[in-house]
């Protein structure tokens, strides 16, 4: 259980600044993600918060607490790497009672500690074996075992189903989730660069660009209210659709946005007339790439499956009160 | 039904049948592969091997090598028993020149080893690290282990040399000597210097190959460790010597086996001292300068035998090291 305040924190490698000014509340308890695309400094911000990499300037408050100078274990958090990090030469057991052996831990105290946590995360079958007889997925649910068995106040997560194919991935972001339940005191921090992800675990996610905050704010809000072009473009699959010039200016704005969820066949006024590119059925939704004249083709979602031929001619309209419309700064314009 | 039950088996075993042919044709390309080392190492190892072996069964000398008789095992092991019954033994196996030669190496080889990985352990671990220049570093460390052998060792030579040598001159100015020491002269010090020149020599190929370990070990399993709040000191112990091990053992047992046949070094810088004298310089006086050729096949012969048990019994003891327990 932890308050994690970050005032104006800044990290440079040498003459390169990778995180440039971020100020950040994470609340106790509370499941943050960042995210953002390679290269934004979500992984950076991760590690500054870990001790593993020295914040250039800025202060990083745990709990009211300084710990800027403060090594990574006495900052009681737990990390799961991407590519795991289990020591290979020991067993899933030492694996996870390694740091609290050291600390000189009650050997029933660690058993317990660690036996609880394999539990909670049914690996209790594979206490005797070495990492490299598990699986992927087997060998992250030890990684976070470890974290478990440390009793952190501050569980960080770094892209941490990134080295998982896509059912394992999903089957383990399930766990994560409950682990968050299970656990709701302890504050978790989460870096990913894929938003279902986000979406789906987070209370709030941060959206970071180029070493700067770009938004904060729950799922929702970042799906219904996006602040930037930015933000709006990065959060929701498949991406939202952009529309510019004679098209935006008819909404007295520079870029206007549109979901595919939020488009209808239909027409009038504000419907837009194209020839069908391309259509890609996933069986529960269907997904048709319109050209109307714009840059890209406009994406239209539908339910169900639906058969448009390439060639077809189609007339789709937005939904009431679902286009973003963006100024040039790429701001959005309310009302 | 039917159909299913019965297409299994035929398509399983039609499968292990191209697999077969397939892995025969592998293998058959392999052996082609393989049958040139294999002959180059039948002609230059196996031949003169057997060669040695069966001329230190024999009374062969170095005028007339292909004149020499069958003489069994005499050369290891003989024994006359005299009139008065007293029982003379002669030959390798009761040769104090020989043990000496026999201790002297091994006692070489057991220290020079054994420092030589700690130095190259801790050179290792300096390399490993990031700093600047490194690259320059890395490859200045390993000019000791690129100069030949006989020219370290003549110049290892002079710098010791008892009258005019640097070395001297240098601890007497410090003060830490009073009288110049004949290093390589002397009973007392010549193997120390031996073993001096020797660690200078090697250990630079001892941290190369423990560098190429140390790499191995992934970066995150360190922060892992941070996070744990794991002592540095008990990091190593703990974490990196258990990873680096495999790497470890081989690079003991390059230096093993080299260590055992040492010749140039001790030929050049001690020349005919009984304190230094290894088993490969007593076996080339035999062969060459005393014209004992059939004796000098033996301790030869002897020697092979030693460093093949040394190393056998060294892979043994690493295997089981290696495969028993969790670890």
């Amino acid at each position: 259980m932890a308050q994690i305040v970050l005032k104006n924190i800044r990290k440079s490698f040498g003459a390169v600044e990778v995180i440039r000014g971020v100020d950040l509340e994470i609340r106790s308890g509370e499941f943050m993600v960042f995210v953002g695309p390679s290269g934004c400094g979500k992984s950076t911000l991760l590690r500054l918060m870990a001790g593993l990499e020295d914040i250039s300037s800025g202060d990083m408050m745990f709990d009211g607490e300084r710990v800027n100078a403060l090594a990574p274990s006495k900052r009681g958090i737990a990390m799961v790497f991407q590519s795991y990090a289990l020591y290979p030469h020991m067993t899933v057991y030492e694996n996870m009672a390694f740091g609290m052996q050291l600390a000189k831990s009650d050997a029933d105290a660690v058993k317990t500690r660690v036996e609880a946590a394999a539990d909670m995360l049914q690996i209790t079958p594979y206490l005797k074996r070495l990492p490299k007889q598990l699986s992927g997925g087997q060998r992250q649910r030890v990684a976070i075992g470890r974290a478990i068995v440390r009793d952190p106040r501050v569980f960080l997560f770094d892209e941490p189903l990134s080295n998982l194919d896509a059912a394992l991935r999903v089957a383990t972001r399930l766990e994560i989730a409950k682990l968050h339940h299970a656990m709701n005191t302890a504050t978790m921090v989460y870096v990913t660069h894929d938003q279902v992800e986000a979406m789906t675990l987070a209370d709030r996610i941060c959206v970071l660009r180029d070493g700067l905050v770009e938004q904060v704010g729950t799922p929702l809000e970042l799906y219904e209210n996006p602040q930037s072009l930015f933000v709006a473009g990065f959060i929701g699959s498949p991406k939202m659709n952009f529309l510019t010039g004679a098209h935006a200016a008819r909404y007295r704005a520079e870029t206007i946005g549109i979901r595919p969820e939020h488009l209808v066949l239909g027409t009038g006024d504000e419907a837009w007339t194209g020839t069908v590119v391309h259509s890609e059925n996933l069986g529960s939704d269907t997904f048709v790439y319109i050209d109307i004249g714009a840059e890209e083709p406009l994406n239209m979602r539908e339910d169900g499956t639906t058969r448009h031929k390439p060639g077809d001619t189609l007339s789709v309209k937005p939904l009431e009160g679902r286009v973003h419309r963006f100024d040039t700064a790429g701001k959005p314009i309310a009302g | 039904m039917t159909t299913e039950a019965l297409a299994p088996p035929k398509a399983v075993a039609a499968r292990r049948h191209a697999a077969s042919e397939l892995t025969r044709s592998r293998v058959r390309s392999a052996m082609i592969f393989l049958l040139p080392m294999l002959i180059a190492l039948a002609i230059v190892a196996g031949w003169p091997l057997l060669r040695t072996i069966y001329f230190s069964l024999t009374d062969t000398s170095l005028t007339n090598l292909y004149g020499g008789k069958f003489v069994g095992f005499k050369n290891y092991l003989g024994w006359t028993t005299l009139k008065s019954g007293r029982t003379i033994f002669s030959g390798l196996l009761v040769d104090p020149v020989w043990w000496n030669a026999v201790g002297n190496t091994v006692r070489f080889a057991v220290v020079s080893v054994a420092l030589e990985t700690v130095i190259g352990m801790i050179v290792a671990l300096v390399l490993n690290a990031e700093f600047k220049g490194r690259g320059i570093v890395r490859a200045a460390i390993l000019v000791p282990w690129a100069i030949p052998t006989i020219v370290s060792a003549k110049m290892w030579a002079w710098m010791l040399n008892d009258q005019f040598g640097i070395i001297n001159d240098m601890l007497m100015r410090l003060g830490l000597i009073s009288t110049k020491i004949a290093w390589t002269a002397s009973a007392d010090t010549a193997m120390t210097a031996v073993l001096i020149v020797d660690i200078w020599k090697t250990t630079p190929f001892m941290a190369l190959l423990i560098l190429a370990g140390l790499q191995m070990v992934p970066k995150d399993v360190y922060e892992a460790a941070r996070i744990d709040g794991v002592h540095p000191i008990k990091v190593f112990f703990r974490v990196t010597l258990p990873l680096v091990r495999p790497a470890l053992m081989v690079a003991v047992i390059f230096r093993l086996l080299d260590a055992m046949r040492i010749f140039d070094l001790v030929y050049v810088l001690t020349p005919n001292s009984s304190a230094t004298e290894t088993m490969s310089v007593v076996s080339r006086e035999n062969l060459f300068d005393f014209d004992k050729f059939a004796y000098g096949s033996a301790q030869s012969t002897l020697l092979f035998l030693i460093i093949a048990v040394m190393t056998g019994i060294y892979i043994w003891l690493g295997n089981v090291r290696f495969d028993g327990g969790d670890r």
